[in-house]
């Protein structure tokens, strides 16, 4: 809203320290987007639908534009800013990305289950990465994507990479 | 070879429309028709608004003509008096806050009296709906080969069906935008597109320009599928207007809802076959009647119209054919391009009625397909002489030995004698797709491409073929590096920006390997012989020479030129709708494996095949890529996407109640290939994009009707309809209840 008190945020992006004044009603993918000129994390529907947005969110996969600016204060955030090339490379073989407006959440959910194998003890890849919506690969070059990078280099970082 | 820009994709650095900073910019937005026909009495804005703020645009503003240009000038940038359809553009504001601006377009009110609007095509339009014509028949097409009555009076049987599909969203990931700026007196505009001289020819008709005051640019393309092929020219017309009475760059990116409401889907479609057979269970007659809902302007409806007219009698040899097509104007928004471009409907309705024909005769339906499918010397229903070296008998049989059908049906049948609720089915279908535009539509483009030599040794392919997720910039510069020899890293293509790139035509029609690929490979012959060279010169001597040549002559530009010719031997006459249709086909047997559960009526695609013959594989992980993505739009087309229309308006604008196959709604997508190769595409390749679409759905539909015993004549077959069929309700009211 115009006018609406501008509402000062510290929260920690990518393992740094970010501070931020925004409208707080303002999503957490507008904040990303335009107020910090982290243009990688897309919107797809802005309705959590399509998972284009995903951030991880104190180590979980979260839709930004579900997300109210004033819920981040004081939290943990990483964006696709953060993901290191090689760590994804598996992802460049499989032929996982095509017109890549969907990439950047398919890469932060696929990079949560990399770091949580233990989850397909119970789940299948299927299953983990249904919240992501790609309209060009019929998704199986994402899933083989997945499966190699099982066996690629582990991450060194805190966030996803 | 890797996708080129696959890294920048995968770390976010590509950079969309609205992505780019642009300082000064204004948001844009758009004041849309509440209904789908009348007059506009008058516009009202709301006195609590203070809109010397905001620019605002009206018809009025429009420099040239008010048409956005395309086959017919009948489409209006903003509509001046009249609307045809709900959500037709009236107004446009731009504001520097993306926020005030979408309030304020609700602070404006579009007044219409109403009149009778047409959306029904199953009925003529009542005389208060006619709007074109006597009819509002916006284009007929008739295809006509032999005698068909009389062949329907000697068939020892005649089979009639009637298929319908619906409307589909293409829902790219990136939603349509575009952002426009003036600069020493020359319009640019730059956005998401896939024809950048579209919107080029577009825009000097509406802003009566020059060519070289206009340019259009492409911002990396968030997937297309046909939407960004015409729809781009109307937003970019938007954002040039704004920009142009603000003086100030402007940028309109639709959101989610905009674009599913306001922009083009597939056309809906009923297809009526009578089909005659002799004793033996071959074709003797198809009489095949082709309506497609062409919404309220004509756009592309002629020639998506055309494509599926001439892809309806399927792969399949016949002496006496007619197929008569229609294109309706009716009050919807205009339907438009989406991947296939009529085909899917029309395979969809023949592949179905196969079925419908093999078991009215007791007849298997890979059977009845094998007696019949062309054979090289066969003609087409257009009379066009199949001579390609496919072999499509052993291509369906190929496809149905990778799909164990024989041995699942086994399985299947002893699922149905075990278990109440699960039903197993396997469905085929046998089509073909034609590459490169219809007819005459590649001499009449005469496309032209250039691949320059630069100073450093490198070579710049420029074109205005455009990479929106399929691989352009890839297999242009596959094809180039092998051609001239060099390493990949040494091929740079420009940027689709009308200043700098010849018009090798639009990013469309499975044409962009197949035809523009094969002028890289003559544009680099040119290069080469341009610097004296024979073809045998490749690699680090050509590139000595490339480097030497500018040393001699510094400053100068070196470009080597190509500009399409027909393949020897193509013939097609427009007046009669006669020949060679298509330069080449890919051929496709697909076969799917469904399960449907009897009590909630959902049906999971268990399996698929996908076996074509496209020539040579250029690119074996991005063709397969482009296979598996078009199999899981044509699953969703067949089994979920449900356009709901309200008076007009699409009721289910949201990726929350238009639902779209997700990793769990799929199987695998088993991808194969046959590579015949094919001497006048590049390396042998034909086009490839759009053939994945016309096989799933009726494959995914006939593996239903086997699994379940009924004949579904209706896509999307949600589990509302299915219901409706296996319980005898009516759809619409079992959706009530």
């Amino acid at each position: 809203m115009p006018g609406s008190p501008e509402l000062k945020l510290s929260f920690t992006l990518n393992g740094r320290p970010a501070t931020v004044a925004v409208d707080p009603a303002a999503r957490l993918l507008d904040v990303l987007r335009y107020d910090l000129a982290m243009t990688g994390t897309k919107e797809g529907c802005g309705e959590g639908e399509c998972g284009a947005c995903t951030v991880w969110l104190d180590g979980l996969p979260a839709d930004s534009c579900l997300v109210p600016a004033c819920q981040i204060e004081g939290r943990d955030v990483w964006t696709i800013e953060s993901v290191d090339p090689d760590r994804v490379r598996a992802l460049l073989t499989s032929g996982a990305t095509q017109c890549g407006a969907c990439t950047p959440g398919v890469v932060m959910t696929a990079l949560w289950i990399l770091e949580n194998p233990e989850l397909l003890r119970t789940h299948t890849i299927r299953e983990m990465m249904s919240g992501n919506i790609c309209r060009c690969t019929g998704y199986d070059g994402i899933i083989e994507g997945i499966e190699a990078a099982m066996d690629g280099p582990a991450r060194t970082a805190e966030g996803p990479a | 070879m890797e996708r080129i820009e696959g890294l920048a994709k995968l770390t976010g650095a590509e950079r969309y429309v609205d992505d780019l900073p642009v300082e000064g910019a204004l948001w844009g937005m758009t004041v849309r028709s509440p209904i789908a026909r009348g007059r506009i009495r008058k516009i009202r804005f709301d006195p609590a608004v203070d809109w010397s703020e905001f620019v605002v645009v009206d018809h009025r503003d429009v420099p040239g003509a008010n048409e956005v240009l395309l086959i017919e000038p009948d489409q209006p940038i903003l509509a001046a008096d009249r609307v045809r359809h709900v959500h037709e553009p009236v107004v446009l504001l731009a504001h520097p806050s993306r926020d005030a601006v979408r309030r304020a377009v609700r602070s404006v009110e579009v007044v219409v009296d109403p009149e009778p609007a047409y959306f029904d095509v199953s009925l003529p339009p009542r005389p208060d709906q006619v709007q074109r014509g006597g009819d509002n028949v916006m284009k007929r097409i008739e295809v006509r080969k032999g005698d068909v009555e009389a062949a329907l009076g000697r068939a020892a049987r005649v089979v009639e069906g009637e298929y319908r599909t619906g409307a589909q969203e293409h829902v790219y990931i990136e939603t349509q935008g575009m952002l426009a700026w003036e600069e020493d007196g020359v319009l640019f505009v730059q956005g998401s597109l896939q024809c950048p001289y579209y919107v080029h020819k577009a825009a000097l008709r509406a802003f009566g320009r020059d060519p070289d005051r206009v340019r259009i640019v492409q911002a990396p393309t968030g997937g297309g599928f046909g939407g960004k092929e015409e729809y781009p020219s109307m937003i970019a017309l938007h954002a040039a207007l704004l920009a142009l009475k603000a003086g100030r760059p402007v940028k309109i990116v639709y959101d989610r809802g905009e674009d599913m409401e306001a922009t083009t889907k597939r056309h809906p479609s009923i297809v009526r076959h009578r089909t005659g057979v002799d004793g033996d269970g071959r074709l003797v007659a198809q009489d095949i009647d082709v309506v497609m809902d062409g919404g309220a302007y004509v756009t592309l409806s002629p020639v998506v119209l055309s494509r599926g007219v001439i892809h309806a009698a399927g792969p399949y040899r016949c002496g006496d054919v007619r197929i008569a097509g229609r294109a309706m104007l009716t009050n919807s928004p205009p339907h438009g391009a989406f991947r296939g471009f009529g085909a899917p409907q029309t395979h969809f309705a023949n592949e179905r009625h196969m079925d419908v024909v093999a078991a009215a005769l007791v007849l298997d339906p890979i059977e009845l397909r094998r007696r019949n499918l062309l054979v090289d010397g066969d003609e087409t229903a257009t009379g066009q002489v199949i001579s390609d070296g496919t072999d499509r008998l052993a291509l369906l049989d190929r496809a149905v030995e990778l799909s164990s059908w024989r041995e699942k049906e086994v399985g299947h049948r002893r699922l149905a004698r075990s278990d109440p609720w699960l039903r197993r089915g396997m469905g085929v279908a046998c089509f073909h797709h034609g590459a490169g535009f219809t007819g005459s539509g590649e001499v009449t483009l005469a496309s032209r491409l250039d691949v320059a030599g630069l100073p450093d040794g490198r070579v710049e392919v420029r074109s205005a073929n455009i990479e929106m997720g399929q691989g352009t910039l890839t297999i242009f510069t596959q094809i180039a590096a092998e051609r001239l020899g060099v390493d990949p890293s040494a091929v740079v293509i420009a940027e689709a920006d009308t200043g700098r790139v010849p018009n090798s035509g639009p990013t469309v029609a499975s044409r962009t390997a197949m035809v523009v690929g094969r002028l890289v490979e003559e544009a680099c012959d040119d290069l080469r012989a341009r610097l004296g060279l024979g073809e045998e010169t490749r690699g680090q001597p050509f590139r000595q020479a490339l480097v030497g040549w500018h040393a001699e002559r510094p400053g100068r530009e070196l470009v080597g030129e190509a500009q399409y010719e027909p393949p020897p031997g193509i013939h097609w006459d427009d007046s009669t709708y006669r020949g060679d249709a298509y330069a080449a086909y890919g051929w496709g047997a697909y076969v799917a494996e469904v399960e449907v559960d009897l009590r909630t009526y959902g049906v999971r695609v268990v399996d698929f095949v996908a076996l074509q013959d496209v020539g040579t594989v250029l690119n074996p992980t991005l063709a397969r890529g482009q296979v598996q993505g078009g199999v899981a739009q044509g699953i969703g087309w067949a089994l979920m996407e449900d356009c709901r229309w309200q008076d007009g308006a699409m009721a289910n604008a949201q990726l929350t109640n238009y639902i779209v196959p997700t990793f769990d709604d799929l199987p695998a997508i088993r991808v194969f290939f046959d590579e015949t190769p094919w001497p006048s595409g590049p390396r042998g390749a034909k086009g490839l994009g759009e053939l994945p679409i016309d096989g799933p759905a009726p494959a995914v539909v006939n593996a239903i009707a086997r699994a379940v015993g009924i004949q579904p004549t209706e896509i999307p077959l949600v589990p509302e309809r299915l219901m409706a069929l296996l319980d005898g309700v009516e759809a619409d009211r079992a959706w009530i209840a």
